[in-house]
């Protein structure tokens, strides 16, 4: 671990950041009660899209299949690659009839689909709570499909996992099918699923860095998993990967401390960390993210204008609200009335607390009807929440964002920044338009 | 409903069904449930405990006037009973503890289970108040079935309460949808129920008949004919002659139906898929007011399986029992229908295949709330049907231009549609999709080495896309029969006639 991630935000020194102190011991609100979230299957929906040769088989109830449906139904169009094995009544009588159920389900699945390289077993809350082991079931199909087809299991149960979790459960799944990184080698791992025109243009602006190799954890073959060792220096992209993080530091390799890549400062920040982490002058960073970065204040600035000054309360969900809070704050000028995570990961948060204006609310959890409680009675500009509760609040008179666009859509780094302030704007745009 | 709140004992990530209220069917209100959403730590810890906080904040922040205690499938599982746990708690309103087993039975099961132990609890151990005899007033109906997530149900009760009001019939209670405990209490006060969803409301129907003398109008109303045979069934009832009201029934149907320009219609081939009511009504609709063929029908409806079988054998097919839409796909590829009408998953299957399709069951998406009124049931109910399955299939003038200019530059499968420009021309075949059951043919073709000549497969081409699948894999397997080679014009025609409809 390094401490570039403060000298990194020091030098991304935005105008905007002058005004806010920083507060590394920003007090947190910690609630519980009824969540309003969805479990981590959701993560299937673009999981499955980023490892094209991967299908990812849940085990669980109705429920579940009813839920990845409804949630990907638009995926049905395409040939979908993820699927739902129900748990009936008698395999809930017993563990073997329900292996032997399972072990059938696979079997017939991979006949139909040569396609698969790699299947996810997909554990979910009924599968849990029967103590279903699904590691064990991949590791006997394996053996059983004599290594043609990479079979592991995670869990993206609602008892394990919030929303976004469900990637770093499954990312860690990966971990141990790392190929070791030979020992003089280094590289730079960069860690959280990034469309593959964000992906793109990353590495794009890694090698005018001059930092090689890099590689992308999801790979866009499951197949083909990036090397991990002592050498290795990560780079998280995504807030929601600590887990991962985790299981890649027993690996040997090096958490960057960086605020996520959002916005024009969140972006340098990340770049500027990783060049000093590989031992490259800032300069070299300056001048390879010039362009963008003039690209970014240019499409930046008409949205500053419409944000500036707007209240905004984010409700937690998806794990992402930490450094957008900081974004819409510090590059839209907008006030930052609560702000709700699913839960604190302060190791995968640090370098994004510093950048938290001072007194802001902070809560992690959630005891729903009290934080609408509290959004009531604030009434922000606008609110970022999950689905199910965007248009009973548009009801109420408030403007909302639906937070899921925010982890589907290209969102990261330069030239995405103009688009992510946009997503913003829009609602209030759209308010504005409306004669009602 | 009003007044009633449901809490569920479910982990975090349930709540995802709240999405079905507010996101597809565009609710401005949060659904009155309140979940548990517990997590591991809990497990290790006093889930009960968890039932019995939200249980109390519930009863106090919602004052509810009656409260429905489940448990969702993995709740299931734990067995804290949060039924039992809820009605020994004292709250001075009604309590119903819903058994509803996650593993073996589905949602319409549920929803009719529902209704009928929240009727059944409101209800229990009331005397049949003493009904006026139906002389000398306006007899009285309950609608009972229609749901926030069904099918058309909030324009389906505007047009049935109309309909019922030309025979002079007025509605005492609709529910469940929109109905609050005390409108339950009053249901004895109806001189008959109108079981309008029978998935939902028969059970309670049922129960009702029995507990209050309650006769059921089991008919529903999807169509001309069943909206006439609707009104006789209520007239009968009520003892009201609906006749006048009959012949004064405005609907456009039966003309268009009749119209010249529909004589395309005759034959077309339908499959139709979707819960029990609405397929069985549907096909009725399509043979005998369209004028359509049958060529499979289905539902995930268990329970009214034999309902189907019974319709299905009316038509000579058989009926397809499942819930599995992969089963359904096939079925659709296999049959190569001219017209899907079929549930929110049906539709998918059809845009995959190439074939037009309109929904006529739930489950539904976002536009099948739409902003215009748009009854199923009653005489405007059957205009509706007629505009939404027809023009999924081409115009008649237009089809037969089409046929007619098959074989001019513009009109051609390879050509893109003119107005797109010269440009566009090259690869226009790519801009409409043959059926999937094309493609799985001419693997099987290749398997048997049979060859088209040349000739043979410009004829092919010359078979509107919809059907040419079908006609590709009949001709083959005629081919394959005879022990026949190669295909020529010749075969294909052999095969034609004989697989002839």
């Amino acid at each position: 671990m390094t401490d570039v991630s403060l000298q990194g935000a020091a030098q991304a020194g935005h105008p905007a950041a002058a005004a806010s102190a920083c507060n590394v011991d920003l007090p947190v609100t910690r609630e519980r009660g009824q969540r309003q979230v969805f479990c981590g299957l959701a993560g299937i929906v673009w999981l499955h899209r980023k490892m094209q040769d991967a299908f990812f088989l849940v085990v669980g109830s109705r429920t579940c299949a009813h839920l990845l449906q409804s949630a990907a139904g638009v995926m049905v169009f395409a040939e979908p690659r993820f699927a739902t094995a129900i748990l009936q009544d008698r395999d809930l009588a017993g563990l073997a009839d329900c292996n032997e159920e399972l072990d059938r389900v696979v079997t017939e699945l991979l006949a139909r689909r040569p396609d698969i390289g790699t299947l996810f077993l997909v554990a979910s809350c009924p599968s849990e709570v029967i103590k279903l082991d699904l590691d064990t079931a991949a590791e006997r199909l394996a053996a059983s499909q004599q290594g043609r087809v990479q079979i592991l299991a995670y869990s993206g149960s609602g008892l394990d996992t919030t929303f976004t979790q469900g990637e770093d459960t499954c990312l860690t799944a990966l971990v141990p099918r790392m190929p070791e990184l030979p020992a003089a080698e280094r590289s730079l791992l960069v860690l959280g699923t990034l469309p593959d025109i964000v992906e793109d243009q990353f590495a794009r602006l890694f090698a005018e860095i001059g930092i090689a190799p890099v590689h992308f954890l999801p790979p866009r073959k499951a197949a083909e998993l990036p090397p991990v060792g002592p050498g290795t220096l990560l780079l998280a992209a995504q807030p929601f990967v600590g887990e991962t993080a985790a299981a890649l530091a027993k690996r040997g390799a090096t958490l960057i401390e960086a605020p996520y890549p959002f916005g024009i400062e969140g972006s340098r920040a990340w770049f500027a960390a990783a060049a000093a982490a590989w031992g490259l002058p800032a300069e070299r960073v300056e001048a390879a993210i010039a362009a963008p970065v003039a690209r970014a204040e240019r499409g930046l600035a008409n949205y500053r204008e419409q944000l500036a000054g707007k209240r905004i309360s984010f409700l937690p969900d998806s794990q992402l609200e930490i450094p957008l809070g900081r974004f819409l704050s510090r590059e839209c000028g907008m006030q930052l009335t609560e702000v709700g995570v699913p839960y604190l990961d302060r190791r995968m948060m640090a370098a994004e607390l510093e950048l938290l204006p001072a007194g802001l609310r902070l809560t992690e959890g959630q005891d729903l009807e009290r934080q609408l409680d509290r959004l009531r009675q604030d009434r922000p500009d606008l609110t970022v929440c999950g689905l199910g509760l965007a248009n009973p609040l548009e009801a109420e008179g408030l403007t909302t964002k639906w937070s899921i666009e925010l982890v589907f859509s290209p969102v990261h780094g330069f030239d995405q920044a103009a688009d992510l302030a946009e997503l913003f704007a829009r609602p209030l745009n759209r308010r504005q338009r409306l004669a009602f | 409903m009003r007044d009633v709140h449901c809490v569920l004992h479910a982990p975090q990530g349930d709540t995802y069904a709240d999405l079905l209220f507010t996101m597809i069917a565009r609710s401005a209100k949060r659904p009155p449930v309140t979940y548990t959403t517990f997590q591991a730590r809990d497990l290790g810890g006093d889930t009960a405990e968890l039932v019995r906080k939200t249980l109390q904040d519930t009863v106090q922040r919602f004052k509810p006037r009656a409260l429905l205690v489940g448990e969702a499938c993995t709740a299931e599982l734990i067995q804290d009973q949060p039924g039992a746990m809820a009605e020994g708690m004292g709250f001075d309103i009604p309590v119903v503890p819903l058994e509803l087993p996650a593993f073996t039975r589905k949602e319409n099961w549920g929803a009719s289970e529902t209704f009928f132990s929240l009727v059944r609890a409101l209800l229990r151990g009331h005397k049949p108040a003493e009904r006026p005899a139906m002389t000398g007033r306006r007899p009285r109906a309950n609608l009972l079935g229609p749901t926030m997530l069904g099918f058309r149900c909030r324009d389906d009760v505007t047009e049935v309460t109309r309909l019922l009001a030309s025979v002079g019939v007025d509605v005492n209670v609709v529910a469940p949808a929109g109905a609050a405990p005390e409108d339950l209490l009053r249901l004895p006060e109806a001189d008959f129920n109108v079981c309008l969803y029978p998935e939902v409301a028969y059970s309670t129907c049922a129960w009702l008949e029995r507990m209050f003398q309650q006769p059921t109008v089991k008919t529903v109303p999807i169509g001309v004919g069943a909206s006439r045979d609707f009104l006789l069934e209520v007239g009968q009832v009520a003892g009201i002659d609906p006749a006048p009201a009959i012949a004064a029934a405005q609907t456009r149907l039966p003309w268009y139906s009749r119209s010249v320009d529909s004589t395309y219609l005759t034959g077309k081939r339908v499959f139709i898929f979707g819960d029990a009511t609405h397929v069985i009504a549907a096909a009725r609709v399509a043979t005998e007011e369209l004028g359509f063929e049958v060529v499979g029908l289905g539902s995930y409806s268990r329970e009214f399986a034999r309902e189907l079988r019974a319709a299905a054998e009316g038509y000579g097919v058989e009926a397809l029992i499942t819930d599995d839409y992969l089963q359904v796909e096939a079925r659709v590829l296999e049959l190569a229908p001219e017209l899907v009408l079929g549930t929110q998953m049906e539709r998918h299957i059809a845009k995959r295949a190439g074939i037009p399709c309109a929904v006529i069951s739930a489950p539904v998406h976002v536009q099948d709330f739409p902003a215009r009124y748009a009854p199923q049931m009653g005489f405007e109910g059957a205009n509706v049907i007629f505009d939404t399955w027809v023009h999924p299939l081409m115009m008649g003038l237009e089809e037969h231009l089409i046929t007619m200019f098959r074989e001019d530059i513009e009109f051609n499968d390879e050509a893109a549609p003119s107005h797109l420009g010269p440009a566009a021309r090259q690869g226009g075949a790519q801009t409409r999709a043959e059926p999937a059951a094309d493609d799985d043919a001419e693997g099987a073709g290749a398997d048997d080495a049979i060859i088209w000549d040349s000739d043979a497969e410009k004829e092919l081409r010359k078979i509107p896309f919809f059907v040419r699948g079908k006609a590709r894999r009949n001709t083959e397997r005629f081919a394959r029969e005879r022990g026949v080679a190669t295909i020529t014009v010749e075969t294909l025609y052999d095969a034609k006639a004989h697989f002839g409809r």
